[in-house]
């Protein structure tokens, strides 16, 4: 298993968001994570990666890592791709991609910056534009390729398709297909539509309240009734 | 004219010790959010280092360099001891803070150095005047030291990964820790920068206005008008803004005011700066978080 | 937010003090803090003399000029690292006034107050407008650029120049069986307790609760439709004129004005005076008052560096581990005996 989760519980401050949560992703697996807002989804990937506080157990790679700092998790090949994209504005879209190899020291760098162009060819285009100019579809695409500039072992993303055209949306899904067909990465995916989701995914959970309620293979969760009515739409 | 020229000249000397004070400061403040008030006592410490160091018989660049590493070590130190533990704290907490480490090394420099006023040397002098009499050997030297400080911090920022990731770790710490920056270290060493070219300037003012321990006070005031007035969160902008400041302190010492109202020329840049351009020349108008 | 202003949540019903002994009781609890603090007041007239009374008074009028920078920064929450600068014209309009055109003291404090609230209104008018930073840089600039600015020829015949201007303590009306000494500390501890009283009203009006709200909830107070700029510029002007009237206390009795003793160290001891004593605390000033007059002067027997290091320490130690200052403590020591504290703070 790349990322083995066992009883994780996280909250800010006094408030317990997540009260307990099992869930795994395989290598080069693509497992999502779905739920209605305020679920803790969101709080779930910030727990992976230390960046709010959590107890519970978070093997990566075999090693536990709960309690690491945030920098350390990314250094062990966990790439975050945050909500709001987290992506630096000021900067340009190649120098936001170099931050992403910062960690590196390979000299296949160059090599992937080639990779980020022929998967995003739109990119390619804006490549001395500051990112804080860019179309938000424009951004997410940099974000997420920001992160694989990282060659990390697992990609976490939150809402890849948050707030973008559905013409949009299908491109990206379509370049995360092909990302993890020739990269195998493994993949956490946060998302809402759930039909995408389902459709990449070899894993799904289903998030209520801080709790999973229904965990399976994602074919089977496609199936579930209850699914279907609250997700899913028909 | 020559008068003028002359003028002109003396004003881009000092122009870019201002020019370095409020690089040090920009660079601070863009990534904590405020403006580090003991600025201006560090560099005055690290000046009485330079000091004690040529006194004790190093050649003067070798202390030059001695000290720019002792400048950096105390930067960082300072950035550990004393910033880390409050950076969440709030606003007043870390005005505070800076107010009191004002206090602490400007009276601890007094204490240990004396409160005289001493000669600092140049390296420059015995050269006598240059360009046709206009501007001093020192005054020269110390444009060329100050121009050579300032291209170098350009390009760390700009072509070195340690410097691409020290702007990203100040422009959004989270998502440079998601990409395994080390923020914290980054700060650090942003600090250490700092505190060394605010050094430098210490340097290179103090043959001009002689060492004491309240030696950086008013080149501190200018930095800050310099800062404003290119804009607090743009680092080229305050480089210009100092040069400009340091050209209208000048001409406007001789024509305008007297030199008595020096302090008071670069107060009225301030106010002046916030009533006609708030966000200054080239930058954005910040909103602290106050 | 309870017991903050106005009186305490709980007031004694006279109907429960049916037996004597706790009609009493009650009657000690409620009449004694104000009695005892005003023969607290008064008593240093008698037991001290000369000198010691006259620290007293410098300590008195430290207390009225911490408390006009605690208005704006304890209760408005903005940064001015530059009082001094109006503690130098409060005692600059009344030095020059009193010596160059025979004005009587009192005549001379609405102009000092008057000029302060003015230049505190110019100078905080563009800084407030774009938020906190730009005030603590411009008010730190004015503190260092104010002791070049008082001694400059153009202003010489008023403010005397590098030498300043001397003039004397008012005497004491025949009626009053007082030395100058203690008519000076009668004036400052009534000038300063009129400040204080109306501070405190101040800090519970409307005006100081929208300030707190401010402070506090920027961005709620902003969407409902308060003008936050106009208020804290107010706030501001106040402010200055009540640190201006402490700098007037403070020429008449020194009796003596110089530029360099209203430069920077001037606003940065205010600074911490207001720190140590409690930020946005009435009393608070009062503590801080006392420790700017006399935590140096024992610091300064060790070395002349001394002073400056012991601040900046206890200035951080009070930052990081007691922000709420002396008067916090003492709140909290009061309220674990049971003794309802009137501080009227937040
Ligand atoms: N920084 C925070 N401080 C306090 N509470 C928070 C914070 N962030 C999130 N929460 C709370 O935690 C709960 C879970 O939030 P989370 O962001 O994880 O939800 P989510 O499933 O990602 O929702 P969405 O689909 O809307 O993004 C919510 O009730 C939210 O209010
Ligand atoms: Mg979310």
């Amino acid at each position: 298993m790349l990322l083995e989760v066992k009883g994780l519980k996280a909250g800010y401050g006094t408030a317990a968001v997540l009260h307990g949560l099992d869930f795994e992703v395989g290598e080069g697996d693509v497992a999502t994570l779905l739920g209605a807002n305020g679920a803790g989804k969101t709080t779930t990937l910030r727990a992976i990666c230390g960046m709010v506080r959590a107890e519970g157990e978070i093997v990566f790679g075999g090693e536990r890592v709960s309690k690491e700092a945030t920098e350390s998790i990314a250094r062990r090949g966990v790439a975050h791709v945050p909500e709001g994209r987290g992506t630096f504005m000021e900067l340009t879209v190649e120098e936001n991609l170099r931050l992403g190899a910062h960690t590196r020291r390979d000299p296949k760098v160059r090599q992937d910056f080639e990779r980020m162009c022929g998967w995003f060819p739109l990119l390619k285009e804006r490549w001395r534009q500051q990112a804080g100019t860019l179309s938000g579809g424009e951004q997410q695409m940099l974000a997420i390729a920001r992160a694989l500039m990282m060659r990390p072992r697992l990609l976490l993303l939150d809402e890849p398709s948050f707030g973008l055209a559905p013409l949009i949306v299908r491109d990206i899904f379509g370049i995360l297909r092909r990302v993890r067909e020739e990269s195998g990465v493994g993949i956490l995916l946060v998302e809402q539509n759930a039909t995408l989701a389902l459709d990449l995914a070899e894993r799904a959970y289903l998030l209520e309240t801080g709790r999973i309620v229904l965990a399976g293979p994602a074919v089977e969760i496609r199936q579930d009734e209850a699914i279907r009515r609250s997700y899913l739409g028909y | 004219m020559d008068a003028f020229l002359l003028q002109l000249a003396a004003g881009v000397a000092t122009g870019g010790i201002y020019a370095s004070v409020a690089l040090a400061i920009v660079m601070i403040y863009r990534a904590t959010h405020h403006v580090n008030f003991a600025q201006g006592e560090m560099a005055t410490l690290s000046t009485f280092v330079a000091l004690t160091l040529i006194q004790a018989g190093l050649p003067y660049w070798v202390a030059f360099a001695a000290t720019l590493a002792v400048s950096f070590v105390m930067g960082t130190l300072v950035e550990r001891l004393i910033m880390r533990p409050v950076q969440h704290a709030p606003v007043l907490t870390q005005v505070g803070v800076y107010i009191g480490m004002l206090l602490i090394i400007g009276n601890l420099t007094g204490w240990v150095f004396g409160y005289t006023t001493k000669v600092f040397p140049s390296p420059f002098e015995g050269h006598g005047p240059a360009l046709g009499g206009l501007i001093s050997a020192h005054q020269l030297g110390s444009v060329g030291v100050t121009l050579a400080v300032l291209l170098l911090v350009y390009l760390f920022f700009t072509q070195t990964s340690l410097g691409l990731a020290m702007r990203g770790a100040a422009y959004n710490p989270a998502s440079a820790k998601m990409v395994g920056i080390r923020v914290g270290r980054m700060l650090a060493l942003g600090w250490g920068l700092a505190a060394m070219i605010g050094a430098v300037a210490g340097m290179m003012v103090a043959p001009i206005v002689f060492l004491d321990p309240n030696m950086m006070l008013g080149v501190l005031l200018y930095a800050f008008a310099g800062a404003l007035l290119g804009g607090i969160d743009n680092p080229a902008g305050a480089v210009a803004g100092g040069f400009l400041v340091g050209v209208l302190e000048n001409l406007a010492g001789p024509y305008l005011v007297g030199t008595e109202l020096k302090l008071t020329v670069a107060l009225a840049i301030i106010i002046g700066v916030l009533v006609l351009r708030p966000s200054g020349l080239f930058g954005r108008i910040v909103h602290a978080r106050v | 937010m309870e017991g903050v202003c106005g009186k305490p949540p709980i007031r004694p019903n006279p109907a429960d003090a049916s037996q004597p002994a706790r009609g009493a009781a009650i009657r000690l609890r409620r009449y004694l803090p104000p009695v005892a603090s005003l023969a607290a007041i008064l008593a240093p007239l008698w037991l001290l003399e000369g000198f010691h009374l006259f620290q007293l008074t410098v300590a008195v009028i430290m207390a009225l000029a911490v408390l006009g920078l605690n208005i704006v920064t304890g209760y408005s929450g903005q940064i001015s690292l530059g009082h001094g600068a109006f503690f130098a014209i409060g005692a600059y309009v009344t030095a020059a006034l009193m010596s160059h055109a025979g004005w009587s003291f009192w005549a001379t404090l609405p102009p000092s107050a008057a000029l302060c609230g003015i230049v505190g209104y110019g100078v905080g008018l563009p800084a407030l407008r774009l938020g906190g930073l730009y005030l603590a840089l411009v008010t730190f600039s004015l503190a260092v650029a104010v002791p070049q600015l008082l001694k400059h020829r153009s202003l010489e015949a008023w403010t005397g120049g590098v030498q300043g201007l001397f003039l004397s303590k008012p005497e004491p009306p025949p009626w009053l069986p007082l030395d100058p000494d203690q008519h000076m500390y009668l004036l400052a501890v009534l000038v300063a307790g009129c400040c204080f009283w109306l501070t405190s009203n101040l800090v519970c009006s409307r005006i100081g609760l929208a300030l707190m709200a401010i402070r506090d909830h920027p961005v709620a107070a902003e969407a409902s439709g308060m003008d936050i700029a106009a208020l804290k510029t107010r706030a501001f002007a106040v402010s200055a004129m009540i640190t201006g009237v402490a700098g007037a206390l403070s020429a008449v009795t020194i009796e003596y004005v110089a530029p360099d003793s209203f430069g920077l160290p001037l606003s940065i001891t205010l600074f911490v005076g207001m720190v140590v004593g409690g930020v946005a605390s009435v009393l608070g000033p009062v503590f801080g008052g006392l420790f700017v007059l006399f935590v140096p002067s024992i610091a300064e027997s060790i070395s002349r560096a001394t002073p400056g290091v012991v601040y900046g320490v206890i200035l951080i130690v009070f930052l990081v581990g007691m922000p709420d200052g002396i008067a916090g403590l003492i709140r909290r020591a009061a309220q674990r005996i049971g003794w309802s504290a009137e501080d009227r703070t937040t």
